[in-house]
């Protein structure tokens, strides 16, 4: 299981800051959260398939985009942090 | 050290000799206006889109204009006296312009901001000698207000917490200064004033003056169409702390924007007219355009809050485009 932690526009999904999910890369976890909170995905996602360039994914706090982007590999008792870039009042 | 009246004081103009303002902080204000030319398809000859260019201030951003009269207020009512350190929390722009401020006045200055805040932000505040604590980034700004409320609840003796997002000096602000400005730049022409929503400080202020002026006047707010969004600076009001000082029912109209719609006309801002904006500016001329589009005439003024230079670390440069790619034109491909 990987911990994936959630930010907060997204926890209407997930109710949950902390959730857990699995898959052997980020690509495959994304498509497990999306089967345990339907609808989850394209927030994350565009339709391509490829994270929305607003989206930071973080594995064990390094930044997919310097790793191997969806295909990094994950396992058991790795954190994944999924955070939007910065947003609100100034 | 000198006074804090020596340092706000208003300047002289003598008849010869050094001219010299007294500190950074009179340079605040009087931010030039700009035409749109080239970015405006679909937008009527009769129609003039102007930008106002905020990124002038000495701070670099609009926010000097209520940062600056915040603390002055404060120094007025005795609630900022020396012992205390000035206390906020700010995703960005605020928090640059308190620690400009409260350096040039001699005042310590400590911010909390969320950890994920551009670094070009976080090196800025630091230059200025600001204290920064961070919040959780998965929080977002509204994180890092609770934060900051935890802090002053802790030791509320030792700061003097400007808190724009209740304090009616954010609006004042733009009401005696952003207002009378664009009244005055546009010979009372101006017909639309189009602005993001932050923290509601520059919309209310400025609409407020400008309706006074003219009651016909629309006031029209950008804002993220979302509330999981890349646009900085921006909040999503319906799912966020909605601010003391933001009266919605003061708008003529709120638009929504995609993030995406906003990047790309940053980058197209930048190409076409030889304007780099940050990208909450990138929202507002979105709804300029729309705006400007349902006209036969007009003169809609839309406020560039900053610069895009301290935003080159951010998503919307290097987030998920390849580098050259990141400035294809708007509306091409983004990745």
């Amino acid at each position: 299981m990987v911990h994936v932690k959630v930010p907060t526009p997204l926890r209407k999904y997930t109710q949950s800051a902390d959730v857990e999910a699995t898959g052997d890369t980020v690509g495959a976890l994304l498509a497990d959260l999306d089967r345990r909170y339907p609808g989850l995905r394209e927030r994350i996602c565009d339709p391509d398939g490829q994270v929305k360039r607003f989206v930071n994914i973080f594995v064990n706090g390094e930044d997919i985009r310097f790793l191997k982007n969806l295909e990094t590999a994950l396992k058991t008792g790795d954190e994944l942090s999924i955070v939007p870039a910065i947003a609100g009042g100034r | 050290m000198l006074p804090a009246s020596a340092v706000l004081a208003q300047p002289t103009s003598p008849a010869e000799g050094v001219r010299a303002v007294p500190s950074v902080l009179q340079l605040i204000g009087n931010t030039p206006l700009i035409e749109i030319h080239r970015v405006r398809d679909g937008v009527a000859p009769g129609v003039r889109l102007l930008g106002k260019l905020e990124g002038f201030n000495p701070g670099g951003s609009v926010k000097d204009r209520p940062a600056l009269k915040m603390i002055e207020d404060g120094l007025r009512r005795g609630l900022l006296v020396p012992g205390k350190t000035i206390l906020d929390s700010t995703s960005g722009n605020t928090g640059i312009a308190l620690a400009m401020v409260g350096a040039a006045l001699g005042y310590p200055v400590e911010l909390v901001m969320p950890g994920n805040v551009s670094t070009e932000r976080k090196k800025v505040v630091e230059a200025f000698g600001a204290r920064v604590v961070y919040s959780d980034p998965l929080e977002g700004s509204d994180g890092a207000i609770r934060l900051c409320r935890t802090i002053l609840a802790a030791s509320p003796e030792r700061y003097f917490k400007p808190d724009q997002y209740f304090n009616p000096a954010n609006p004042q602000a733009h009401y005696e200064s952003t207002g009378p400005e664009i009244w005055q730049q546009t010979g009372g022409r101006v017909t639309h004033f189009v602005a993001g929503l932050g923290t509601g400080g520059t919309i209310m202020g400025t609409g407020r003056y400008l309706k006074e002026r003219n009651p016909a006047v629309q006031i029209v707010a950008a804002e993220p169409d979302d509330a999981f969004h890349g646009i900085e600076g921006l909040k999503h009001m319906a799912s966020s702390i909605v601010p003391g000082i933001y009266h919605e029912q003061e708008l003529d109209l709120k638009i929504g924007v995609s993030t995406d719609d906003a990047y790309n006309m940053v980058y197209s801002l930048g190409r076409e007219e030889g304007l780099l904006v940050g990208q909450s500016c990138g929202a507002a001329y979105v709804v300029a355009l729309r705006i400007a589009r349902t006209l036969a005439e007009g003169t809609v003024v839309v406020l560039f809050a900053d610069f895009g230079d301290r935003y080159l670390s951010t998503n919307l440069w290097l987030g998920w485009q390849r580098l050259g790619e990141a400035a294809a034109p708007a509306g091409g491909g983004r990745r």
